[in-house]
């Protein structure tokens, strides 16, 4: 490429294609209108308008969690920029890739309280794996090959740039980088050797061996890995909610997810498992439970790529820091099967099949697992799933049997409300061609609604699911199990009516109330093309089960229904 | 066993980058009792020297944590190794010109300097580790403390240890 004195703003694009940038997220303002002058009939990339910066980040990270690859997203500066806020701290505590361009008041302006100034790089540092306020045009081709360097590296996480409008004003002769100076950051990837042997030993000597994956084990692309390190051991396997699709679901290994609404089989065999081998995943408090008796006999491996999580919250007896991948490769070689653990895999078999996740069905009302159910046989477990939080995120867990890596996103750390909807339009946006469903509760949903009309305009065809159930369903349910029925507000009554939102948008909208109407609506929306809205209004009085109450360790299960 | 801990962090020397580790600092609960900042051996690197106090556990974790900063090139422990530490202390103390030479050689003991004398007080230099700075103060209490300004403590490995 010849060298050409270009805008800042042209930088910024020219870098972003670069970096092999498919489609951005944003909402222009006056901060970054450069950058959206920029774009104006540029066509290397799409451009996606949302209708908030909210709407526009959670796109970016679906779109980065369905592909694997770096999520982009564009805001202005001031309030433009602390939208994204939320969109970045659900990336971070997810460990999904993004790249945040804001933009920022002119450098003279900056400090002096002026119109939308924001100290976004302040306001986001708790939250941001690293961030950059760019000084000089000149630096920018540098700062952004570093920023997806680091957002895709390593345990990945958002990096925000910031751009003072007069950077992406100001015109400077554009050199592509070829260099990096990130002399701090070089992130293990392969593992040290005796920590494998370790592992294989102890695997050697167990008698009650439990493998404990999470979303590392995806974000690595390690699930053959994985598949292949379990059959080789035959240890039981249990994956977390960020871990999902990591590891077959009907794999006969499989126990389902651990910990607050995990399984009986996986919660009591991680307690009475001697060898806990967590892969990836980093001993979240709505996993472990009680910390103080958390898996008591166990001696516990922790392979992670992230060291600072090894010793975190649980005390750790072999630690290897390292690509989840790159270790179960190298694992793979050294390990052999598990002989002393025959009486464990009768147990879990058993268990397995004494307490599987059960519901009371019922032809009067919907019920939300049986929904989930409808979904997952119509869609044979293939499709995207993304989800809001709340008891549908945990239905849509429990009962959608999620096969392949990347299949099911949502917001696990930060449990961010407004996720679910527009993560669809970037899963969809990455993958045009695979069946994206949106699980939504009717809380979620009215929290991003309005991107409804980035659905239409652009005839994404997302299929979004409303789970009804008329209240905040989750805080209902510990509201009546630990605050005494003390319902305190939480009841949705006016609510929008969803299919004439849908339609006010030009979204076909379908509701169903009884099963019969339920499974007609849902194929009719699997045969339209484009978006289409689908409400089931469910028994409003339904919860999720098992539930470990916090403070408790994760064998003392409220077992509700499931008994 | 919750022990002090004396943590040298090289870092680049980029705006905001004390805020950073400071603020990891904060949110993650780990307590500062004293930060200095300033240049180090090698240009665009800045180091600084951290006192804090934890148990060996929550000092790894420090240690992680900060690895996790990409403007963070190397943590040492100091207090692990053999070291230097040294803090420096301006103290102003009432000093009637009666009371002087008697201040003055307290000062001498302790073989710090006085820096300026007005009409009914004194300032004192002290340079030492925290423990000798502790107890000139200490000494000179007695006579009125009227201002005093501590820097925190700047440290180094003896010899060969890095």
């Amino acid at each position: 490429m010849k060298p050409e004195v270009i805008t800042g703003s042209e930088i910024l694009l020219r870098s972003l294609l670069l970096e092999g940038v498919e489609c951005v997220f944003g909402y222009p303002g006056g901060a970054v209108l450069y950058i959206y002058d920029a774009l104006y009939g540029f066509s290397d990339f799409r451009h996606l308008l949302t209708r908030h910066e909210q709407g526009a980040i959670h796109a970016a990270d679906g779109y980065a969690r369905a592909s694997g690859k770096v999520g982009v997203c564009i805001a202005t500066s001031g309030p433009g920029a602390t939208n994204l806020v939320t969109g970045i701290a659900t990336a971070y505590m997810d460990s999904v890739p993004l790249v945040v361009i804001t933009g920022n008041v002119i450098q003279s302006l900056i400090g002096t309280d002026a119109f939308q100034e924001a100290d976004i790089t302040g306001i986001t540092m708790p939250i941001t794996k690293h961030s950059y306020l760019v000084r000089d045009a000149k630096e920018l081709p540098r700062i952004i090959h570093e920023a997806f360097h680091i957002a895709n590296s390593g345990r990945k996480g958002p990096v925000l740039i910031d751009i003072p409008k007069d950077v992406s004003a100001a015109t400077t002769l554009f050199e592509p980088a070829k260099t990096m100076n990130l002399r701090g950051y070089n992130p293990t990837v392969a593992p040290n050797r005796l920590q494998l042997d370790k592992v294989a030993a102890a695997i050697q000597e167990a008698s009650r061996p439990v493998i404990l994956a999470g979303g590392g084990v995806v974000y690595s692309g390690g699930h053959e890995e994985l598949l292949q390190f379990a059959e080789t051991t035959e240890i039981p396997v249990t994956t977390t909610l960020l871990g999902l699709g990591g590891f077959p679901s009907g794999n006969r290994l499989w126990m389902g997810m651990p910990g607050m609404h995990g399984t009986y089989t996986a919660n009591n065999a991680i307690q009475q498992s001697d060898l806990l081998i967590c892969i990836g995943a980093r001993f979240d408090d709505r996993v472990t439970g009680k910390l103080d008796g958390f898996a008591p006999k166990a001696k516990i491996v922790h392979i992670d790529i992230d060291p600072a999580e090894i010793g975190k919250n649980i005390h750790t007896d072999i630690p290897v820091v390292g690509d989840v991948k790159t270790v179960l490769e190298q694992l793979n070689k050294l390990v052999k099967r598990a002989d002393q653990a025959d009486s464990w895999r009768d147990q879990i078999q058993q268990w397995k099949a004494e307490k599987p996740f059960k519901y009371k069905d019922s032809n009067d009302s919907l019920k939300p697992q049986w929904v989930i159910e409808m979904l997952n046989e119509t869609t044979h477990g293939e499709a995207i799933v993304t989800t809001d939080v709340g008891q549908h995120q945990m239905w849509a867990a429990q009962y959608y049997k999620f096969n392949q890596p990347r299949s099911l996103i949502t917001s696990g750390g930060l449990g961010t409300m407004g996720f679910g909807f527009p993560s669809a339009i970037g899963a969809q946006m990455a993958h045009p061609d695979r069946l994206v469903i949106s699980i939504n509760g009717d809380g979620g949903m009215q929290m991003c609604s309005q991107e409804l009309a980035i659905c239409a305009i652009n005839k994404i065809p997302v299929k979004i699911v409303v789970i009804n159930n008329q209240v905040l369903g989750m805080v209902r349910q510990w509201q009546e199990l630990i605050y005494d029925n003390r319902y305190s507000h939480i009841d949705l009554s006016g609510s929008p009516d969803f299919v004439k939102l849908a339609e006010a948008y030009g979204v076909k909208g379908l509701r169903a109330t009884n099963k019969e109407d339920a499974q007609e609506v849902w194929r009719e929306a699997l045969e339209t093309p484009g978006p289409v809205l689908v409400e089931f209004v469910v028994d409003k009085q339904e919860n999720v089960y098992p539930m470990v109450p916090q403070g408790s360790t994760i064998d003392q299960m409220l077992m509700g229904d499931c008994e | 066993m919750t022990t002090k801990h004396a943590i040298a962090i090289l870092v680049n020397d980029q705006p905001g980058v004390l805020q950073r580790v400071s603020g990891l600092f904060g949110r993650r609960g780990f307590n500062i009792e004293s930060i200095t900042v300033g240049q180090s051996e090698e240009q665009g690197l800045s180091r600084m020297v951290i006192v804090t106090e934890g148990d060996d556990q929550t000092l790894e974790q420090i240690e992680k944590q900060l690895y996790k900063l990409i403007d963070v090139i190397k943590v040492v422990n100091l207090s692990s190794k053999p070291m230097v530490s040294r803090e420096l202390a301006l103290i102003k103390v009432k000093a009637e010109p009666a009371e002087r030479p008697e201040i003055k050689s307290l000062a001498d003991t302790f073989r710090a300097a006085v820096v300026d004398i007005g009409t009914r007080n004194m300032m004192i230099q002290v340079v030492g580790d925290t423990e000798k700075v502790d107890a000139l103060l200490e000494l000179l209490k007695p006579y009125g403390i009227q201002e005093l300004s501590r820097t925190g403590v700047t440290a180094m490995t003896r010899g060969n240890a890095l």
